[in-house]
């Protein structure tokens, strides 16, 4: 649709404007830039090996040499830590956009068509959400194998529910709403209006969700690894470092545990700030 | 009397239309559990080394030998007659072994929930009542940190300052000190528990004990609490009705705290309800931190070693659990908005 | 002269905003004695409301008082504190809200809300105010008044929570009512009824009123001046007759003569001619040049609509429409006029009954599969609020294209910027605005993208649902103009739902009054507005807030 293209320029000018009255979105978008780019980036920055262990330099408390230390096998936690946000990252990524795009459409036709559909889906999301949903994904990746994939379905199906309810109210909301009677009189089938109408519609208030649902996916997959489910010891991987590390914080050695920690927060952190800042771009109701 | 019978009405519709969710997650449950890798009977039997005789021993015992939805309908048989089976690992029956942890795990929820309620109401009050001042900056930092902190983090930290650094909390495993005397178990709830025999040296060695996880949870559940406090305060004063009530001369704390607070407080009622599931599954996390020996714990262990039965029990508590906080805040929403008893 | 109860001199008001400081009020004055009833009327955004709120020092955060003063009973009010106010609020001053249903909370009982603001102001016991409370929902007409004490805001209709309110705030006597907007949204005939107990009820205990509105008849009939503003500023003031017999200033005179009227037609909305002036003369429109024998455009038996919960929306509905000609469907909310028109459109399956265009039944067509038919084209709906019926991420663009592309099959290129842009200039849109997307479009221009986009495709029957309800009158003026010019330069059938008798009447021949989802008269339009056959109808006639220069204003009320 030339929607897109007659509205970009005043999308890019909007943003800029959003962007300078509100530097906290800036920074949400520079750090969540800055956090991807040393991901993908990690394998060519990282100063030591992040697996190789090296007894005699255990234990270390920040240096020069490294700066965030050691841990108990003498391996370097910043290293450890940047090829840790590749896997983190990835994980949160693909279980987000699976879940999003299964569920959003789902969603959208259950509360665009009601009938039977809809209450069939609604019973099964009923059931989903009946369950302890850190407790499913645990039983899931239990059940699945200790693989990464498993925790990024484990992650995306116990966020399915969440997509298909949300989807669902939006478009309830907005079914007998003037336009999209209006889009069905100008000649759009049901596929026409739920795609083409409905969806780009709830787009933003989504695209919200997503970003924010993005930090609890990191939360989650660090969660389990925590708990041992999931990915396996030597792989460098948040939670994994800050379980490894617990065992020493009573004696006083924080930096194991602290930087994993700090991490996972200012990662978390990023995409909810990050969430926030986009519904103001991304809503040309905003854009004058 | 009307109102008894509706409410009844009320309930028993809901438990009923619950079933088909609870039956859901029941089978669910059951059927991840067979998928789960390693047969329990080889695990049990001591290992592979272990004779081929005796691993099928095990199984005819375990039913395991009988087809899927043979097992499955002798599944549901017990769970009616109330038997979730026997833990492999503890070697006690699961209603047993859940009946001893689950006042662990509800006395840290219920201290948490407390907690955060008493901190995020008036937070998310006071902010929504001066919207730029520093109080309402202080709640949405507090929002957007709370959100961001996982729990095995915090509590870590936690231990790491108050335990460590300052000595101000006790040696942070387990619900009570390992060289205090337990009181007697009247309701499981530890804090009752001393309160009842009147042991307050007791009861505040296990306060001490719970102050940090509970703490490590409050902070998990402030941020929505106040989150949805300050939104729902600000949308209820810009409502017509509170100009209504100023404009009919109304004295200024009867406008806030009748008709202001009272409207806001409804969307908080379903937003506890929602923590308080959430907390039940995350609960898991801060149990292994501080090594509190709760449900969420006995399931995680019962899970590691495929243990089916605790995990199940422990799956159908949640899920009965989750029904029934659902139920309350049914009732309790009923009773506060008129609109909504129907 | 004595000093009247309320005064306001020269102020000023401005709100903060994101883009800085706009300025609401630039210098009103009026002044209103004891007993006396002073209406404020003027458009969107003329600052009436703004008015009113400063009065009672309601204004919200953004709000400021920048200039001016308010005096009430001589006392200067303008900068009161908030122990002073609350001692006025209620009291002395007293406010009647838009929108009832929201003005009330919405989960306590009427009746303690009542009670509530009696013992905010005296030193009362909670039975004698309770008590007191019931006698004054007696006063405003609520029978059985001790049980409705009980009921919950949600349980009463729209024009019962607006007599509540009525009654919260002559709970006190207080001495100035200002009622802002009061009717607006309730139906002509509950309108009517709230209006002339609000009316009487100040009369009788010699309240004085402030009546904000944007309906110039009310304004005429209930009040004894009338003031009107544009744009922050009053520009006129004078009694009713005055202003609408001889309006000296030029905003006036296009005000009142945008005012559908008894006697009004579309050429005389606007005081200048057209923009555009049609050759033919109203008289000679399209049906009778259809020569016999052509097929109806349109044909309804026996249509109905029931849903699964039992309502019956529509029940037994039937008519006729020839080719080119105009039909009025009237009617109050829940009449099921709108369901008509979702029923003809085929956007709703009918329970009963038959739809047949042009000699072809469309009704068996199910709505979901109806945008594949070929009629799909021959059936076009223009909707009731034009700003809600845009999607509001296509430009005005993109939402007039939307059926070339879907119906026509147009690609994006020069064929389709032509045709729209063709389209544009037909209902006046001026190119610029292409570009832009709902949200940057005035009430007006949306309404012609709308219109835009249903005649885009060149339908044969234009379903209109309420098209000017959501528009200033002198918005409305134009539309209806443009509406008039369209049918009759391309003979297009119309379809005309309306709650507007006055302006059903000039776009339309033919009429029908619907009621309960049954008609209840039909026919020749100006012939059922004079002489109506049904009681419902002439109820309705009789309704309708109209501004007679010869009648005393206060005639109209003393008949209630």
């Amino acid at each position: 649709m030339s929607a897109a293209t007659s509205g970009l320029p005043p999308l890019l000018r909007h943003a800029g404007w959003v962007l300078r009255g509100n530097p906290v979105t800036a920074l949400a978008m520079l750090g969540t830039a800055l956090l991807v780019l040393l991901a993908l980036l990690a394998p060519w920055l990282v100063p030591y090996d992040p697996i190789a262990s090296n007894v005699r330099m255990a234990m270390q408390p920040p240096s020069a040499a490294h700066w965030f230390g050691t841990d108990q096998l003498g391996r370097d936690i910043l290293s450890r830590l940047l090829m840790g946000a590749r896997l983190d990252l990835a994980i949160a990524a693909s279980a987000v956009g699976l879940s999003f795009v299964v569920g959003a459409v789902v969603g959208a036709f259950c509360g665009y068509q009601g009938g039977w559909l809809d209450r069939a889906v609604g019973r099964g999301v009923d059931v989903l959400m009946a369950f302890p949903l850190f407790v499913l994904a645990m039983a899931m990746v239990a059940a699945l194998g200790n693989r990464v994939e498993n925790i990024v379905y484990a992650t995306a199906i116990i966020n399915l529910p969440f997509y298909i309810r949300f989807a669902r109210t939006e478009v309830a909301v907005r079914r007998q709403a003037g336009w999209v009677e209006a889009a069905r009189a100008a000649g759009h089938g049901r596929a026409g209006v739920v795609l083409g109408f409905l969806l780009p519609n709830i787009l933003p208030n989504i695209a919200v969700q997503i970003s924010l649902n993005l930090g609890w996916a990191i939360l989650n997959a660090a969660g389990l690894s925590f708990l041992g489910l999931g990915i396996t010891a030597p792989t460098p991987e948040w939670g994994i470092m800050v379980a490894e590390g617990a065992r020493f914080i009573t004696a006083g050695q924080w930096w194991l545990v602290a930087f994993p920690g700090l991490a996972l927060m200012l990662a978390v952190l990023c995409f909810n700030l990050l969430g926030d800042g986009l519904r103001d771009i991304l809503d040309p109701r905003m854009r004058t | 009397m009307q109102v008894l019978r509706r409410a009844a009405l009320r309930v028993g519709g809901r438990l009923l239309s619950s079933v088909p969710a609870v039956l859901g997650v029941v089978v669910l449950t059951f059927l991840v559990m067979r998928v789960l890798p390693g047969d329990p009977a080889v695990y049990f039997a001591g290992g592979p080394s272990a004779g081929q005789e005796q691993i099928d021993a095990l199984r005819v015992q375990m039913g395991l030998d009988k087809p899927l939805p043979v097992q499955l309908l002798t599944y549901l048989r017990d769970i009616a007659r109330g038997d979730l089976g026997r833990s492999l690992t503890t070697g006690q029956p699961v209603v047993v072994d859940i009946a001893q942890r689950l006042p662990a795990s509800l006395e840290l929820t219920l201290t948490a929930l407390l907690l955060a309620l008493l901190a995020a109401l008036p937070l998310g009050i006071l902010a929504a009542l001066r919207p730029g001042s520093a109080v309402d900056h202080l709640v949405r930092f507090l929002c957007t940190m709370g959100v961001c902190m996982p729990t095995f983090v915090s509590g870590l930290l936690l231990v790491y300052v108050f335990y460590y650094l300052l000595g101000w909390a006790p040696d942070p495993t387990g619900r009570i000190d390992v060289f205090a005397a337990s009181p007697p178990e009247i309701t499981g709830f530890l804090l009752v528990d001393f309160a009842l025999v009147g042991d307050g040296e007791g009861w505040r060695a296990a306060a001490a004990q719970l102050i940090l996880p509970s703490c490590t949870m409050a902070l998990f559940v402030l941020a929505p609490l106040a989150r949805m406090t300050r939104a729902s305060m600000l949308a209820v004063l810009g409502g017509d009705f509170i100009r209504t009530a100023r404009a009919m001369g109304l004295p200024g704390w009867r406008v806030i705290l009748v008709h202001a607070l009272r409207n806001a407080l409804l969307p908080v009622i379903t937003i506890t309800g929602i923590v308080f599931s959430t907390m039940l599954g995350a609960n898991v996390l801060v149990e292994k931190v501080f090594s509190w020996p709760g449900v969420a714990s006995y399931a995680l262990d019962a899970l590691q070693a495929s243990d089916y039965a605790p995990v199940q029990g422990f799956v159908l508590l949640m899920a009965s659990i989750f029904v029934l906080v659902n139920l309350v805040i049914d009732l309790l929403y009923g009773l506060a908005d008129p609109r909504a008893a129907g | 002269m004595t000093t009247p109860l309320l005064s306001v001199e020269d102020l000023r008001v401005s709100f903060s905003t994101r883009r800085g400081t706009v300025e609401a009020l630039r210098g009103v004055s009026l002044a209103l004695p004891a007993g006396g009833v002073l209406g404020l009327v003027g458009e969107s955004g003329s600052g009436k409301s703004v008015t009113s709120l400063a009065v009672m020092g309601l204004l919200d955060r953004a709000g400021r008082v920048t200039g001016g003063r308010i005096r009430f009973d001589g006392r200067d009010i303008t900068r009161a504190g908030p122990r002073e106010l609350r001692g006025l609020r209620g009291a002395e001053i007293s406010m009647v809200f838009q929108n009832p249903r929201a003005a009330l909370n919405p989960i306590r009982r009427v009746g303690e809300q009542i009670a509530e603001v009696l013992r905010a102001h005296r030193p009362l016991t909670g039975a004698e105010a309770r008590k007191q409370a019931v006698e004054l929902l007696e006063a405003v007409r609520i029978r059985d008044a001790a049980r409705r004490a009980q009921a919950f805001p949600h349980e009463l209709s729209g024009g019962m929570c607006q007599r509540i309110v009525i009654a919260m705030a002559m709970a006190c006597a207080p001495r100035l009512i200002l009622a802002d907007e009061p009717t607006t949204g309730l139906d002509v005939t509950t309108q009517k009824a709230v209006m002339d107990l609000l009316a009487t009820l100040t009369r009788e205990r010699g309240m004085a009123m402030l009546l904000v509105t944007h309906d110039l008849g009310l304004a005429a009939q209930y009040c004894d001046q009338v003031a009107v503003m544009e744009q922050g500023r009053i520009v006129e003031s004078a009694p009713p007759a005055a202003l609408f017999g001889t309006p000296r200033h030029a905003y006036t005179a296009r005000l009142v003569a945008a005012c559908p009227r008894r006697d009004s037609t579309i050429a005389s909305l606007t005081p200048e001619a057209p923009p555009r002036p049609a050759a033919a003369p109203r008289k000679a429109p399209a049906p009778g040049t259809s020569p016999p024998g052509t097929p109806l455009l349109l044909e309804v038996q026996n249509l109905a609509k029931r849903y699964p919960d039992g309502t019956v929306a529509v029940d037994d509905v039937s008519f006729t429409l020839q080719p080119g000609e105009s039909l009025g469907l009237v009617g109050e909310s829940g009449s099921g006029k709108s369901t008509v028109s979702r029923l003809v459109t085929r956007l709703l399956d009918p329970s009963g009954g038959r739809i047949l265009f042009e000699g072809g039944d469309i009704g068996g067509i199910p709505a979901r599969d109806f945008h594949r038919a070929p009629q799909r084209r021959g059936v076009q709906i223009v909707f009731q609020d034009a700003g809600e019926s845009l999607n509001p991420r296509f430009t005005a663009f993109d939402s007039i294209a939307d059926p070339l592309r879907t119906l026509d099959g147009l690609r994006d290129g020069a064929a389709l910027q032509r045709k729209v842009e063709d389209c544009a200039e037909d209902v006046g849109l001026p190119r610029a605005l292409l570009d832009r997307f709902p949200h940057q479009l005035s009430g007006g221009q949306r309404a012609r993208v709308g219109i835009a986009r249903a005649l885009a495709i060149e339908p044969r029957l234009l379903v209109l649902d309420e098209p000017t309800a959501a528009l200033d009158v002198s918005v409305q003026a134009v539309v209806l103009q443009l509406l008039d010019r369209l049918r009759r330069e391309r003979g297009l059938g119309y379809l005309f739902v309306s709650h507007d008798l006055n302006v059903v009447r000039m776009l339309c021949e033919r009429v029908i009054v619907l009621r309960q989802g049954r008609i209840v008269e039909q026919g020749e339009s100006t012939r059922l507005l004079h002489a109506p056959a049904e009681a419902y109808t002439a109820e309705l006639v009789a309704a309708i807030p109209h501004f007679d220069p010869s009648a005393a204003p206060q005639a109209a009320v003393a008949c209630s």
